[in-house]
């Protein structure tokens, strides 16, 4: 919260000059039901320490979460300052209407267009954390156990529903060989022979999801898994290989626990192929090779960058999440959240004597008073940030 | 390749060419194809860049002061201090830092991540889009160029076409400064500027009026583009009763009628008691026969305004309240009078509009608090001026208030300060720049985490099942977050 003070120049020596975090006022963050407690709460964390009001608007899909965060969690705070509103698309499009100061959104991209469209009729500052789909590059030089293990756990973690989460792997036809009975081996491994009674493997949100990851299995062709249950709205652990790209498991983000495999020749081309769609909001490449690992990071943009390693970034507070293109606009997490939802206020406090200091820099401008102006404007640039 | 007709998330090149003439999509295909190239990725690249709008700067200043005069009847002095020099100290300043600015920035670890490397990796967007507007038409497009640059993007300029002078040594000069390939003017109007909109851009910068930032925002919302936007509004200046008029007087008239007034963060309007308007209005008179003399429209440090539309807009104001000050105008020259009214109710259009011009309404308040109240009604402001011996009380306004930013006993002085961010808040904008704060605007701060491929034993702690030690163990490093500083 503190002021920071800035640098100042020959004219504003003897002034104050500090820049002042400010609450913007009334903060609205609409959340998602994949992670239906931390994508609520932490933005309310960065909200609330900045001084705003916050309304809150949980997902109706996830309704648990919803229940206990529209009964229980005001209660813990004050309710002059927060509240929570229910409802679907309708509502949220009626709330929309109102005038907010902050929005902070996380959700797909179709929707953070109808929020930012919402935003911009009263000059609202949006941060957007969207989706894609999220590029997993396989170099040929690699452990595949290891890359296996990596990969299938970030995958299927939460059922595949994580909007950072490798979304498809690009490797070559030989690296699919090897990878293929790897990551089988990781997925026996975490979830058993029958991962259907895994306590630790999760499930798809409701039908709807259900029925759309069920039609994606028959996209290519099913190497791993491809089991579902509607009464539990179970998927199996995927792997489909011999996807087009127009299908469309290879069209839309799966948000799954399915794993599309997709062959490249190579570095350049998976390069190419990535550059050729939207910029995604997580991006992750897995070589021995620190070299080809620095040139995916070098020759791509996403939101993040993992390399052999998945969204293990998630837990530091340190980094900021955040999308580009596409993906989002804006961050959060940690101090960005505050800093995200705070005005940054340029402040120059000057004392209210001293004027004859100042009529230097009145008209009309004699000559050595514009040289003497100029020489000290120009001398700015001695002045580091 | 990919098939691009194809639905979903597949790339269209970056353009939707109207039915028609598009006069844009070639110009945007190539800068695009040159982005992917990776051509302005490195920084002798940005820093050549940099270096070639300083020449165009240095080589051509009587140029630019020249076309400075011919648009807004700018004094070659003023031409510099307001825009050429303050140009050049942002790319000295870029070139000075860029290096350091381009810099990866390690960020704290956890438990999980010690032997990784963790850093933000700054990275252009794209495609960037600059509007600039034409009251400061050196100045509001160069400046935010310099970020564009250094950041490493592909930039196209949008001149004002209502400047026209400068608009053409910037068409018709400039790009023979930069890597053409990498850079593009587009000129036009209105109509041009909506085609150029419908295209895909990875950032857009647009100063202006809210009516048209919304337009720009809108555009903008299509292809998810993230924006700032420099708007305005009218900058409240209180003046309290605990000052010295003639202190006073000096600072608001000199920031007032600067450009002649068209300044998005000139004091727009003042608060005041009756009582110390009584005092302010000599005083304010002095100071503007001292700046301009007996008879100001023949000063040269006074302007003129921009068009014969705005000079029509601005004469129509000066039949609000009552004139205590100047109050002529001559329409053969866009001229009009340094000029103070009184009397002025909230809700004539001198009250409702942002007036860029050199009119300044007084409205009188009993005190601070309802001063504050008064603004507090109103959309917030880009720019907020509190004039008072106190230091309480140009805190207090402070406190109570919002604005872009603020001036205590001060005008717009922090716009000389590349350490200070220039943005607005609520209606008068969003987002910001200047010296960093412009590299990192035009930057996609990219949370980047590298691990080595080989401890896999080390990594096998966190894969499911997870038995009771396991999870107490995971829990417990994951708590010990709350350790790691940022």
């Amino acid at each position: 919260m503190k002021d920071e003070s800035v640098a100042k120049n020959l004219f504003t020596q003897l002034d104050s000059a500090f820049i002042r975090k400010e609450p913007f006022g009334l903060v609205l963050i609409v959340a998602p039901w994949n992670y239906p407690v931390n994508l609520t709460l932490v933005p309310l964390v960065g909200a609330l320490a900045a001084g705003n009001c916050v309304v809150l608007k949980p997902s109706e899909i996830s309704k648990g979460t919803e229940k206990v965060l529209a009964e229980v969690l005001p209660r813990y705070l004050d309710q002059s300052c927060f509240a929570v509103v229910l409802g679907g698309p309708e509502e949220t499009g009626q709330l929309l209407k109102h005038k907010f100061d902050y929005i902070l959104f996380t959700g797909s991209p179709r929707v953070g267009k109808i929020i930012m469209a919402a935003a911009t009729k009263h000059l609202t500052p949006v941060t957007l954390e969207l989706g894609g789909k999220n590029p997993c590059y396989v170099d040929d030089d690699c452990d595949p156990q290891t890359v296996a293990n990596r990969v299938a756990w970030f995958r299927y973690f939460n059922t595949g529903q994580t909007c950072v989460a490798p979304d498809y792997v690009l490797c070559s036809p030989e690296m699919q060989a090897r990878l293929l009975p790897a990551l089988q081996s990781a997925i026996t491994r975490f979830y058993g022979e029958d991962p259907q009674s895994s306590p630790d493997l999760g499930r798809i949100i409701n039908h709807k999801h259900f029925q759309r990851l069920r039609d994606l299995l028959s996209c290519g062709r099913v190497a791993i898994g491809g089991q579902s249950d509607e009464s539990e709205c179970y998927i199996a652990p995927t792997v489909l290989v011999d996807v087009q790209e127009t299908e469309p498991v290879m069209q839309e983000e799966i948000f799954g626990p399915i794993l599309p495999i997709m062959n490249v020749r190579g570095l350049d081309e998976a390069i190419d192929f990535i550059n050729r769609r939207e910029k995604p909001l997580a991006l992750y490449a897995f070589s021995n090779s620190n070299q080809v690992v620095n040139r995916m990071l070098d020759r791509t943009s996403s939101g993040s960058f993992g390399g052999n390693e998945g969204f293990m970034y998630m837990t530091l507070s340190s980094m900021p999440l955040g999308g580009v293109g596409n993906s989002g606009m804006g961050r959060y997490h940690g101090k960005f959240s505050f800093d995200t939802f705070s005005h940054h206020r340029a402040c120059l406090l000057s004392c209210s004597g001293l004027e004859k200091l100042n009529a230097i820099r009145y008209p009309p401008y004699s000559e050595w008073k514009q040289q003497l102006i100029s020489w000290a404007l120009g001398k700015q640039s001695c002045t580091l940030l | 390749m990919s098939d691009k007709g194809s639905k979903g998330l597949a790339k269209d090149p970056g353009s939707e060419p109207t039915p028609g003439m598009d006069p844009f999509t070639d110009t945007l295909q190539r800068l695009r194809e040159a982005f992917g190239s990776g051509r302005t990725r490195p920084a002798e690249f940005r820093a050549a860049q940099l270096r070639g709008l300083g020449r165009f700067l240095r080589e051509n200043k009587q140029l630019l002061q020249g076309a400075l005069a011919q648009d807004l009847h700018k004094s070659a002095f003023e031409g510099d201090v307001s825009e050429i020099i303050i140009c050049q100290n942002e790319v000295d300043l870029a070139l000075k830092n860029l290096h350091a600015w381009m810099k990866d920035e390690s960020v704290a670890k956890n438990l999980f991540t010690q032997l990784d490397s963790a850093f933000i990796r700054k990275e252009p967007f794209g495609l960037v889009l600059i509007v600039a507007p034409w009251n400061y038409p050196v100045n509001l497009t160069l400046v935010p160029l310099v970020g564009a640059l250094a950041a490493g993007n592909c930039v196209v300029l949008k001149p004002s076409e209502i400047s026209k002078g400068t608009e053409k040594v910037l068409a018709e000069v400039l790009p023979r400064y930069l890597d053409q390939s990498c850079f593009a003017v587009v000129l036009g109007g209105p109509e041009e500027t909506g085609q150029l909109l419908k295209h895909k851009f990875d950032y857009i910068l647009f100063t202006g009026s809210p009516r048209v930032g919304k337009i720009i925002m809108a555009a903008a919302t299509k292809h998810l583009t993230p924006v700032t936007l420099e708007l305005g509004g009218k900058n409240p200046c209180y003046v309290d009763d605990d000052c010295d008029p003639q202190t006073v007087a000096n600072r608001v008239a000199w920031f007032r009628y600067f450009n002649t007034g068209q300044t998005c963060v000139a004091p727009d309007y003042v608060l005041c008691s009756p009582e110390m308007q009584a005092r302010l209005l000599p005083a304010l008179q002095s100071a503007i026969t001292r700046f301009y003399g007996e008879d100001p429209q023949s000063s040269p440090d006074l302007g003129r305004i921009i068009n014969h539309k705005h000079f029509q807009r601005l004469r129509d104001l000066l039949s609000c309240g009552r004139v205590a000050i100047g109050g002529q105008s001559d329409e053969s020259e866009c001229y009009i009078a340094p000029t103070v009214l009184v009397d002025v109710q909230e809700t004539e259009p001198v009250m409702q509009e942002e007036i860029f011009g050199p009119i300044l309404p007084i409205m009188n308040v009993r005190g601070l608090d309802e001063a504050i109240d008064f603004i507090n009604r109103r959309e917030k402001p880009l720019a907020l001026y509190a004039f008072s011996n106190s230091n309480q009380v140009v805190n207090r306004m402070l406190d109570r208030t919002s604005s872009g930013s603020f001036g205590g006993n001060e005008g717009f002085m922090y716009m000389t300060l590349s350490s200070m961010p220039l943005g607005g808040v609520g209606n008068s904008g969003m987002g910001r720049y200047h010296g960093k704060f412009s590299f990192d605007t035009f930057s996609h701060h990219r949370a980047c985490l590298l691990s080595c491929s080989g401890l896999e034993k080390l990594n096998a702690i966190r894969y499911p099942p997870y038995s009771e030690w396991k999870q107490q163990l995971i829990s417990w490093a994951l708590g010990k977050q709350s350790c790691t500083l940022l």
